[in-house]
């Protein structure tokens, strides 16, 4: 049955993103910025993802601490796996489009260097787990790691936004506009990706509840 | 309300006098410090007007690097002769164990940190006393900040592999906006501009994250200390 799920959303994902990139493929080129504005279809939408990923590893953090059930953990492990692949692919779509527009792979403006050190917070979260043994420890020790974490995206998004900005304003909220068809097109790409997201999500879930029954399996083994 | 201030201040007076009988952290970060601002001297030329101008950063980046090693002995020093199991096992909670922690590592980085300043001034020629108590309140809140979080990920990384490098991959990240906030404060106090309307957001902010941090630790660290 779950897997029946999977494969159906995995499906819906791949066909939105085939039908997305049909019509993306069709628009005209940006006065300004050419073909490679159009960078943007995938570039917000894995940013939106992100920062989803981030939310939901902090609401399982927080329910894990609470309840103590190890199925949070696993969802904050595979969000936040997940959430750091789309950030690292917003990272490279973005450092591709600033090669092109700019002339420079990277630029120490404001979303470029809050969006890499987010990454290397939620980095920094992995590596912890990593070094822990115990399932219990690592689970609580990675939790709480992960409020804090959380708590610092907003910290240090605004401060970098006043230490500097060169990032184009913003398509959305503030600055410039799509035409409407075009907005159609992105919001069904946003839902791609984030159904792209969930399906990760959930085979990284299925692979976290298979290594716990394999531990528990080998403690068995290991009483006998 | 009095018993949770004394059992703070045990644990604090506890910590100091520790450290201070074999002042082995704070020697070797005093002397880490010194080699950072030396090293600096070779990548940057000293004389030139430039340094100045990001002496700020220098100085937080030496703050930074050697305020780590005195927060990785924090709960290490408790792992010999198993007195880490003692002091959580102690009738106190866990927030006096980590206030107490966390004011005793409050008191050496800064006072690594007022020596290092001085010294700072007469390597880099910098003129750090023009706005001398502004100045101190820039290096008391970000201090602040810098050890808060550092002493939970001091307990966070006690007892796991690699924990000398775990606490720096863990705290800076986390600490990037109270540095950002901390270096541009700095580099204009010691440049003689006093904080005014146009960078006070920066103070704002330092606030604000220690505030947020010290509660969100208080709150967490019997978690932490239980757990681990």
């Amino acid at each position: 049955m779950r897997n029946k799920i999977l494969y159906i959303i995995g499906a819906a994902a791949l066909l939105l993103l085939a039908r997305d990139m049909y019509l993306i493929t069709g628009f005209p080129a940006e006065r300004n910025q050419g073909a490679i504005f159009k960078i943007i279809f995938f570039h917000v939408p894995m940013a939106i993802t992100a920062l989803t990923c981030a939310m939901v590893a902090f609401v399982a953090s927080i329910l894990f601490l609470i309840t103590k059930k190890f199925q949070y953990d696993a969802l904050a492990v595979a969000v936040t796996e997940v959430g750091l692949a789309f950030l690292a692919g917003n990272l490279i779509t973005g450092s591709i489009w600033g090669r092109v527009a700019w002339g420079i792979w990277w630029a120490w403006d404001a979303r470029l260097t809050s969006a890499l050190v987010c990454w290397l917070l939620y980095a920094g979260y992995l590596m912890l787990r990593n070094a822990i043994e115990e399932p219990t420890q690592r689970a609580t020790f990675a939790a709480v790691f992960s409020i804090f974490a959380f708590i610092d995206v907003p910290i240090v998004i605004f401060s970098i936004k006043w230490w500097r900005t060169q990032h184009p304003q913003p398509v959305f909220w503030g600055g410039g506009s799509f035409p409407p068809d075009w907005s159609a097109v992105f919001g069904w790409q946003v839902l791609a990706v984030m159904l792209v997201g969930v399906v990760f999500t959930a085979v990284r879930l299925r692979q976290e509840q298979f290594q716990r029954e394999i531990d528990s399996l080998r403690r068995m083994a290991h009483a006998l | 309300m009095m018993a949770f201030v004394r059992q703070v201040l045990v644990i604090m007076s506890k910590d100091l006098r520790a450290e201070l009988r074999t002042k082995e952290a704070i020697n070797a970060s005093l002397s880490f410090a010194l080699v950072v601002l030396l090293l600096f001297s070779f990548a940057f030329d000293p004389s030139e007007e430039t340094t100045r101008e990001i002496s700020g950063g220098l100085l937080w980046i030496v703050f930074a690097f050697a305020g780590t090693l005195l927060l990785n002995r924090s709960f290490a020093r408790e792992l010999e002769n198993d007195c880490l199991d003692a002091l959580i096992s102690a009738p106190i909670s866990g927030a006096a164990l980590f206030l107490g922690k966390a004011l005793a590592n409050y008191i050496l980085v800064l006072a690594v940190e007022l020596i290092a300043l001085p010294l700072f001034g007469v390597f880099y020629n910098v003129r750090w006393t023009s706005q001398f108590w502004q100045l101190m309140m820039v290096i008391a809140l970000a201090t602040w900040g810098m050890t808060v979080t550092g002493t939970m990920f001091s307990a966070l990384t006690v007892n796991i592999r690699l924990r000398e490098v775990m606490l720096p991959i863990l705290n800076f990240p986390i600490l990037i906006p109270a540095l950002l906030g901390a270096m541009q404060l700095t580099s204009a106090l010691v440049a003689g501009k006093p904080i005014t309307a146009d960078n006070d957001a920066w103070l704002k902010m330092l606030i604000g994250f220690d505030v947020m941090y010290t509660a969100v630790s208080v709150v967490l660290v019997e978690t932490v200390l239980v757990g681990g």
